[in-house]
């Protein structure tokens, strides 16, 4: 089983616009949680997206689990929870139940069909986040918190051994936030899954995050919480008053 | 003439059998479509069924021959909207737009040089179920059955797709094979969908029973169930009101399907309002 979750190689990314990720190598290793930070249209997103294989790559490679990611096939390992309100249409007509079952796919073969031992893992997944009531409501009832907690559903139900999550918080008010980095902590200790997660809530993620990335377009910076905290590059960025700011644990 | 006499009429059956086998296939699809966004692709293959029909006429093939000439055409022209949309940095409307105006323009074209419209032409754009003949119905039953063969097979990448592209190619669905599948499924249904409502009107068989459906359903297999029943139940209750009223069947079978349309729009609002008291 291969230690290495995520590696990149000098990996660059352009849109028509030009380049929005440049020359990205970091590796990740089984059980991290990375914290991937940056502000706004620093490729952060993109650089998710890559590493899933929705967005191409121009140079530069990634490995997902030891494969390079054009050979990559066992989607069952990855778990991805985008941001949500981009996502969802709000007159889909699927149940909660019907949407978490989605994220059983990678699982199943030709054809795909779900059975009763699926439905009570959708159940049991549904359960330990808490919504098992919300089970038959239609995803365009939900609040912004209940779905963000539907779509994890749908991106654990399948145990995945990496889980990505892109600005998961952007929609949910403090308190739900930090009941959601909460949730995201405890799958990472407790299931050994591995974390990407971008955010913009550096302080937030630094709590719970194993390792932190800033990129803005480049990576500036790759390793634990406090050495982001104390680093003389960090602080030449933002200014020392910034970064203890950034760097305020909750 | 009461209901029993009409019924006893061979004609009129073979219209009820076809119409609800079209509308069964064109129902289902809708829904996909209208969630992936497509709703409008239904017409800008029917414009290309109204070219491909102009070039079956003109090259002198008639009645079931002219289904098998449009088949391949309008296939080619589902694929076409999709590359154009993957690859030719063009928004679904604006591809479903471009393939339509090359559709319609080299159909009128093709009718001009053939001599001008005629009756055959004329059937085609705006329908006539009554007169479709034992082998249009033979392959409109064997198109439906591989149709949803293929549906039920792909039912969950289907889902996966309409709900969002992006978590379904994470999931491991091949997307682009999957919307393959979709856009020619369509495009055969269109294709069986002009004998029944005409060029003119196909677009409201994918569209209109899927929307009516949206308003009530609670889960997406419901949607598929309800858009099904909206869908057949027009097509029965149309072609029953054209005959005893004297009226164009592919138009009363719209109106009948807007009808339905409404009242879901009516039942929701009252459902809504319950549960708000």
């Amino acid at each position: 089983m291969p230690n290495i979750v995520v590696a990149t190689e000098l990996l660059s990314c352009s849109y028509r616009e030009g380049r929005v990720l440049e020359d990205i190598s970091f590796q990740v290793s089984r059980g991290d949680y990375i914290g991937i930070v940056g502000p706004n249209g620093s490729g952060k997103s993109t650089l998710i997206k890559a590493l899933l294989g929705l967005v191409t790559i121009s140079t530069g490679s990634a490995a997902l689990f030891g494969t390079n990611l054009s050979d990559f096939r066992d989607w069952s390992k990855i778990g991805y929870l985008p941001q949500s309100l981009h996502l969802v249409n709000p007159v889909f007509p699927a149940t909660v139940h019907e949407t978490v079952g989605l994220g059983l796919l990678s699982l199943k073969r030709f054809p795909k069909r779900l059975n009763r031992a699926d439905n009570d893992k959708i159940n049991k997944t549904l359960d330990e986040l808490g919504i098992l009531d919300l089970e038959h409501k239609l995803i365009g009832e939900l609040s912004g918190g209940q779905l963000q907690r539907v779509l994890l559903a749908r991106a654990i139900v399948n145990e995945p051994e990496l889980l990505v999550l892109d600005e998961p918080t952007a929609a949910l008010d403090p308190e739900t936030r930090g009941r959601f980095y909460s949730m995201i902590a405890d799958i990472n200790h407790s299931r050994g899954v591995t974390v990407l997660l971008v955010t913009h809530d550096s302080g937030a993620i630094g709590e719970h995050a194993s390792k932190m990335l800033y990129i803005d377009k480049k990576m500036l910076f790759y390793g634990g919480f406090d050495e982001f905290c104390s680093s003389p590059e960090m602080s030449s960025l933002f200014g020392e008053h910034s970064q203890h700011l950034m760097c305020h644990r909750h | 003439m009461n209901l029993f006499e009409i019924l006893s009429y061979g004609f009129i059956q073979r219209a009820l059998l076809a119409g609800t086998l079209i509308a069964l296939l064109c129902s289902v699809l809708g829904v996909f479509l209208v969630l992936r966004r497509l709703s409008l692709i239904g017409d800008g293959l029917a414009h290309v069924t109204f070219g491909s029909t102009a070039i079956a006429l003109a090259l002198k093939f008639y009645s079931a021959m002219t289904l098998l000439v449009s088949m391949p055409i309008v296939l080619l022209a589902s694929l076409g909207i999709l590359k154009l949309t993957e690859k030719g940095r063009l928004s679904g409307d604006a591809a479903i737009g471009l393939v339509s105006a090359l559709g319609i323009s080299a159909g009128i074209i093709l009718a001009s040089v053939g001599g001008g419209y005629n009756v055959d032409l004329l059937s085609y754009l705006f329908g006539n179920i009554l007169s479709i003949r034992s082998e249009e119905v033979i392959i409109a039953g064997l198109l439906c059955l591989g149709v949803m063969l293929l549906v039920t097979l792909y039912y969950h990448e289907l889902f996966a797709i309409s709900f969002s592209d992006e978590l379904a190619k994470v999931s491991g669905v091949r997307t682009s094979f999957i919307n393959s599948i979709l856009v020619l499924l369509t495009a055969l249904s269109v294709v069986l969908a002009m004998k029944l409502v005409g060029i003119m009107l196909i677009s409201s068989l994918l569209i209109v029973p899927a929307a009516g459906a949206l308003q009530l359903a609670r889960g997406f297999k419901v949607c598929i169930a309800l858009a099904a029943l909206q869908g057949c139940s027009s097509v029965i209750i149309g072609i029953i009101i054209s005959i005893m009223s004297n009226l164009p069947a592919s138009a009363s079978i719209v109106m009948v399907n807007l009808l339905f349309f409404a009242a879901a729009c009516i039942i929701r609002r009252i459902i809504y309002s319950k549960n708000s008291n």
